[in-house]
Formats: structure tokens, C-alpha cells, sequence
């Protein structure tokens, strides 16, 4: 789950970790009022959506000038953002962030997350602050720092050490040298305690006056760890989210939107997977990613035709289960009963295989529905790709 | 992690079964007589959480597929019983009373931490842990606790180990598997059965099916595995079925290239995946880039692995290897 910037910074504040003074705007009344409050030579209007490269896409104001405040929340409320994250359609941006500028002299990078080969959470710093690390990564990788803490002792000074000399933060400023390891300290803590999956401060910036300030935060949290967090949860914003997915996760389904035409309702995430690649490699594109799960019902099924069905690019439906501990036959119930709850006006193409298969298709043959039935994979995805049309 | 190859024999029938077939090059073949790998018919399972719902269906499962499932564990039910097999309050008290070596876990994912080091610190050697849904920093804990302990961790969010006619040590469905020559090892549940099912139909059939588990913080790796399966005699060719995320698809066509003799054939899930969404599977997400199908197909080609795209095609592809 992503939280947005303001959020985060929220967050860092409570970890010690030092922010600029800013706040949560929604409207250009309250933007007035913070301003006043506020009351600094430099005002950042920062617009809060859950994607990378706002500053470019005309997502961030600067200005001087206290009444101009109200004038750039009207600006930015409202307007849709489109940035490389984003997609083509944007983002509506419905909050923005208020708050003091920086003086900057110097702009690091910094994260934390697990590193999925050791199983230790991993520290990346690097003194090229302010580009995208992928970037950095590829073309500089000597300018990245890695530093892994090993979590039966968790962080220690020597761990901050070894960052702070790497980046060669004393020579640049001597005076944010201990600030820094306890900064550290504090952001490890953070990402612990909170069941973070990534923590990053991009840029990290000593300011004129030799003071260290988190100038952006991007915080994401591990979902399995969410029901230990009632705050993290009540974070979560909605609008940030494609309705359909919100819908899936209602119901128990895992669901994610993509742009092709093929619907696929999967047992297993692996085989969704693999089912969307057979779509692909049979000439179209799929609709989605569906995993109805190991204990696939007929509600569930109910559930994932009609989320499917509320695509409008959704031309044809392929079903691919592969009973294990799942009957097939129950599956094929599941589907009869659904048809006639939903009114399915795609064509469609089921392939069962595994436990019970045989009853399961024979249910379905007999059904009366307007369906095509598989035995393999590859069978049923040239099918559906044959009645829907190759992908333009 | 444990070192390979402390199983203990196979019954006495089986060792003089391997001993009178014909040398071939199959390599070396370990003096213990080894012939499957991770478990086998004399494996003794407890299985944690046998008294929810997950855990005495699959308990009863396991036990009908011939597997010695001896014990099960859930605190404060000891004396009960889950047809026909005791719980008790403690794996330790399950190792004491019913010398258990391995356990099979179904704990749900907030206790699910607790349950796998109960299980290494009562002396069980081999934990296989099929809940899915454990917050990553519990396994980055757990992960490092184990570490130099005489323990091995198969998953979580795995489908579990089956020997085929020995011993049946998870949910997948036994029925689909024949005993054969191909090993299996998969970060996925069900297209690890679309691969058996090939395989089965093909006339190929299965030694040994390992399911690693889709989390991004696991226990036993597919090098590991690749290891086990190159000294295992039985198995002719291996199986190693990957997706996007991380980089043990990479890491294991490094260890192929230098170690693996046998043919290995790969299919790699998720070509089609959008990067930076998680694809059902904790660990299934390309970020930063990195973890994509087709750098994953790639390394595995150059290492010589037979890479297929089409999923349909596995088994098409591991009887060509085979020569068959």
C-alpha cells in the first residue's frame, strides 16, 4: 500500500527524522490561512497523487508571495496530472501539500528496503540526490552505496559510519555528520516498527544553515503486515486506486487492470500469469490479471464475471482453472449459476483441467450456455483469441 | 540452511532395487542411497495448525497419499485427535512422543513466525510452510534465526514437497503425479500442477515436486533445489518453473551453467506484467526495472537452460531434452 507524501512526512516526524514545516491543503480558504501561519520567505505547493515526476509535469508551485498562496491551490485542485507513473489518462490531484522551502546546497539519496537475496534489510544512499536511482543505478553504479543491517541486532553506528564516509558527507558538511547517523537510525526504525516496504528519501538536503531535511518521502507498507497498523490503514486513499481492483479486493479477489481485451479468470497467481502470456503469445492482449484463489465458489466466480464485465474493453472471457484441492465440477457449477446471475454478452471460453475435468466439462456442455469448452491451454487460448479478433 | 544429503535410507528394498539397475552416467550417487530428495516414504510429519480447517483436510490428505503423518500440533488441544492422529500442545512435545523429523505448517500468518521457530528449536530438520500471507520482516527474522542451524525452510506461500509414491508433504493434488524422472521446482502452486499434468500425460512422470513459494523472503532457493536434483540419481532432467520479481531465476542459471549437468528446462510467468504491480504473489513485481520475465529468459538461455514461452509446452520441451 502507498501512502502520499504529506503522509509520509507525517510519519518521519513522529521517527525524528527532520521534515520541512508543511501541511495537508484542500482548499484555497485553508491554503490562506496555512500561508499566514506559515509565514516564510519561500512557499512550495506541492500536488499529492500517488505517482513519481510531478515537478515536470507542473505538479509543484514555488512562490514568494504569501497572497499568491489561495491563487495556485486554485490552480492545482482539480487539475489531472499526467506523468510517467501516471498513464495516459493522469491523475485528478485532490490534495496538496503547504510548506516551507529549503535553502539547498547539497542533495543526497537515501532508502531503505529488503533485499530479497539475503533477507536483510539493505540501506541505498547515494550522493545524486534528486534523480530518479534507477537512472543513477544504470549509468553511475559506483555512485551507488549499499549497506545491509543484520536484523538480529538491527541498526548500528558502525552501519551509519560506513554510509556517512562512503558518501563523503563530513568533507561536504562536518556539522550534519551525527545527525545523520541518528537519522538513520530513525528511519530503520521506522521501516521495523511499521512494516514498511520501502522507505525513500529522494532528495535528502543539507541546507544552508548546515541542517539536514527530508525534502521528499515516498513510504510504501508490506500489505500482508497491515492488520498489526490501524493508523497505516486509515492512510490509505482510495481515489489513488483503479475502482475495479477496489471492487476484486472487497470481494477477496486479487485483480489488477491492464489494457488488452481478453478477460482471464485464473486459480493461482502463477497460472494467471502464465494465462495471460498464452493470450499474448496466441496473437491478443489480456484484459487483466484475475487469481479467484485456491477456494474458488461459485460466489467468488459471480464476483470476478462481473468485475471483468465492467471493463468496457473486455471483448471475450477465458476461464482457466486447474483443479487441485478444486473440483472442477464445483467450478462449472460456480459458472452455470453465475451466467444466470450476470448477464455475460462476451463470448466465452472455459478450460478445466485437473480434479474432476471431465464431470466439470460435461456440466458445462449440457448447461445450454453460449460457451466453448477446453481441454489445454494452448486449445483454449487460440479459441478465445479466434472469437475475439487479434489485438489491433 | 542444512547441508545435502542427511535423509536416512530408504527402506532396504529400495536400496537393493537402485543397486542391481546397470551403471549409467547418471554420476555419483551418494553411499547412503539416497533416491528422492528432501522426503521419502520414512519422513515423519507434524503438522502445525492440524485442527483448523486448511490443516485436517490436508493432514487427512497427506496421510491417505501414504504419507507418515504421525502428529499434529495446536496449543491447548493435546489428547485430541484428527482422524486417528494426535495432537499435542508443542512440537516439542511432538518430537519427544512421536519422533517427528519433519513439519508442515498451515498457521495463520500472524502466528506464523512463532510456529516455524517453535518447530527449528525443537530439532525438526526440515520445515515446509504453506501459509501464504507473512508480513516480510517476520521472515526477515525468521530467515536470520535459522541461519547455521542444521534446519532447512521450504516456502512459505508454497504448495509444499511430494516424493511421488512416498510422501505426499502439501496441498497439491497427488493424483496428477506419476512416478518418473523429471524434477520439479517452482515459485508458483498451480501452473506447477499444469507442468506435472504435461508431464504425467506425456509419460515422462515426476521425482521429486519442490514448490519454493511466491514471497519475496523464502526459505530453501532454486539453487538449493538444482543442487539436490543433480546429485539425486533418479532425476534424469529438471523442471524450474520462475516468475518476474527478484533475482533467483538469475542467480540459479549462474549455478546451472557452472554445476548442473542434467537438461533443465524453464518457463518464466509474466512476459504480460505491467512492472511495479505485484502480480498476486508477494514477490511477483518488476521495480526499478529489474525482475523481468525476459532478462530472467535471457540469463537461463545463456546458461543453456531450453527456455519455452509458451507455458502449453513444458513437457513438449523436457521429453525433446530427454532425447525421448
Amino acid at each position: 500500500m502507498n501512502v502520499h507524501e504529506f503522509q509520509a512526512k507525517q510519519l518521519f516526524g513522529q521517527f525524528g527524522i527532520p521534515v520541512p514545516r508543511g501541511k495537508e491543503i484542500t482548499s484555497p480558504e485553508a491554503g490562506a490561512v496555512w500561508a499566514a501561519e506559515l509565514n516564510t520567505p519561500v512557499f512550495v505547493v506541492k500536488a499529492q497523487i500517488h505517482a513519481g515526476g510531478r515537478g515536470k509535469a507542473g505538479g509543484v508551485k514555488i512562490t514568494k508571495e504569501k497572497t499568491a498562496v489561495p491563487g495556485l491551490v486554485k490552480e492545482l485542485i482539480g487539475k489531472t496530472l499526467i506523468t510517467h507513473q501516471t498513464g495516459p489518462k493522469g491523475r485528478e490531484v485532490r490534495r496538496l501539500l503547504i510548506e516551507e522551502g529549503a535553502g539547498i546546497t547539497k542533495e543526497l539519496y537515501l532508502s531503505i528496503l529488503v533485499d530479497r537475496d539475503s533477507g536483510w534489510p539493505v540501506f541505498i544512499a547515494s550522493t545524486e540526490g534528486g534523480m530518479e536511482i534507477e537512472v543513477v543505478a544504470a549509468r553511475t553504479p559506483e555512485k551507488i552505496i549499499r549497506e545491509a543491517i543484520d536484523p538480529a541486532v538491527g541498526f548500528q553506528g558502525y552501519n551509519g559510519r560506513n554510509i556517512a564516509f562512503a558518501l563523503g558527507l563530513p568533507a561536504m558538511e562536518a556539522a550534519v555528520l551525527t545527525p545523520f547517523i541518528q537519522m538513520l537510525g530513525n528511519l530503520y526504525r521506522l521501516f521495523m516498527d511499521k512494516n514498511a516496504a520501502m522507505v525513500e528519501i529522494n532528495p535528502l538536503v543539507i541546507t544552508s544553515d548546515k541542517k539536514l531535511v527530508a525534502l521528499d518521502g515516498k513510504v510504501s507498507f508490506d500489505d500482508n503486515a497491515l492488520f498489526r497498523h490501524a493508523d497505516v490503514q486509515q492512510m490509505r486513499d482510495l481515489h489513488e486506486e483503479d475502482p475495479l481492483e477496489v471492487e476484486a479486493g472487497e470481494n477477496n479477489l486479487n485483480y489488477i487492470k491492464l489494457d488488452g481485451n481478453i478477460g482471464c479468470m485464473v486459480n493461482g497467481a502463477g497460472l494467471a500469469m502464465a494465462t495471460m502470456d498464452v493470450i499474448k503469445l496466441a496473437g491478443s492482449e489480456p484484459a487483466n490479471f484475475l487469481d479467484v484463489g485456491g477456494g474458488a465458489t461459485k460466489e467468488t466466480v459471480a464476483a470476478g464475471f462481473r468485475i471483468l464485465l465492467k471493463d468496457p474493453n473486455v471483448k471475450g472471457i477465458f476461464i482457466n482453472i486447474f483443479g487441485g484441492i478444486v473440483r472442477c465440477d464445483r467450478i462449472a457449477h460456480g459458472v452455470i449459476e453465475a451466467a444466470k446471475e450476470v448477464k455475460i454478452n462476451v463470448p466465452l471460453v472455459v478450460r478445466l483441467q485437473g480434479t474432476n475435468a471431465d464431470e466439470g466439462r460435461k456440466l458445462l456442455a449440457e448447461s445450454g450456455l453460449k460457451l466453448e469448452v477446453a481441454n489445454d491451454l494452448w486449445e483454449a487460448a487460440q479459441k478465445i483469441v479466434k472469437l475475439t479478433g487479434k489485438a489491433a | 540452511m542444512r547441508a545435502v544429503g542427511a535423509q536416512p535410507c530408504a527402506s532396504l528394498a529400495r536400496w537393493f532395487r537402485i543397486e542391481s539397475l546397470p551403471r549409467r552416467s547418471w554420476g555419483r550417487r551418494k553411499e547412503e542411497g539416497i533416491v528422492s530428495i528432501l522426503v521419502n516414504k520414512n519422513t515423519r510429519v507434524v503438522v502445525q495448525g492440524i485442527t483448523g480447517k486448511e490443516g485436517s483436510f490436508h493432514a487427512t490428505q497427506c496421510k491417505a497419499y501414504g504419507t507418515q503423518v504421525v502428529a499434529g500440533v495446536t496449543p491447548g488441544k493435546a489428547g485430541q485427535e484428527v482422524e486417528g492422529i494426535p495432537v499435542f500442545n508443542t512440537v516439542r512435545d511432538a518430537v519427544k512422543k512421536a519422533q517427528c523429523d519433519t513439519s508442515l505448517i498451515f498457521v495463520p500468518p500472524p502466528f506464523c513466525a512463532d510456529a516455524i521457530l517453535e518447530a527449528a528449536d525443537a530439532g525438526i530438520k526440515l520445515v515446509i510452510c504453506i501459509t501464504e500471507g507473512i508480513p516480510v520482516n517476520d521472515m526477515v527474522k525468521v530467515k536470520r534465526a535459522l541461519y547455521g542451524r542444521d534446519v532447512r525452510l521450504v516456502g512459505p506461500n508454497c504448495p509444499g514437497v511430494i516424493t511421488v509414491d512416498e510422501a505426499k508433504i502439501g496441498i497439491m493434488p497427488g493424483f496428477i503425479h506419476k512416478k518418473g524422472v523429471v524434477g520439479v521446482v517452482s515459485r508458483s502452486g498451480t501452473l506447477t500442477y499444469e507442468a506435472v499434468h504435461q508431464l504425467s500425460t506425456l509419460g515422462l512422470g515426476e521425482t521429486t515436486c519442490v514448490g519454493i513459494g511466491g514471497d519475496p523472503v523464502n526459505g530453501t532457493g532454486f539453487v538449493d533445489v538444482l543442487a539436490l536434483f543433480e546429485k539425486d540419481p533418479e532425476t534424469q532432467a529438471i523442471v524450474m518453473i520462475g516468475e518476474i520479481g527478484g533475482d533467483a531465476e538469475e542467480k540459479a542459471a549462474e549455478f546451472i551453467k557452472k554445476h548442473v549437468k542434467k537438461p533443465v528446462v524453464s518457463f518464466i510467468a509474466g512476459i504480460t506484467a505491467p512492472p511495479g504491480r505485484r502480480m498476486g504473489h508477494a514477490g511477483a513485481i518488476i521495480s526499478g526495472g529489474k525482475g523481468t520475465a525476459a532478462e530472467k529468459m535471457k540469463s537461463l538461455e545463456a546458461a543453456g537452460v531450453r527456455v519455452v514461452k509458451n507455458p502449453a509446452e513444458i513437457g513438449d520441451a523436457v521429453k525433446v531434452a530427454l532425447g525421448r
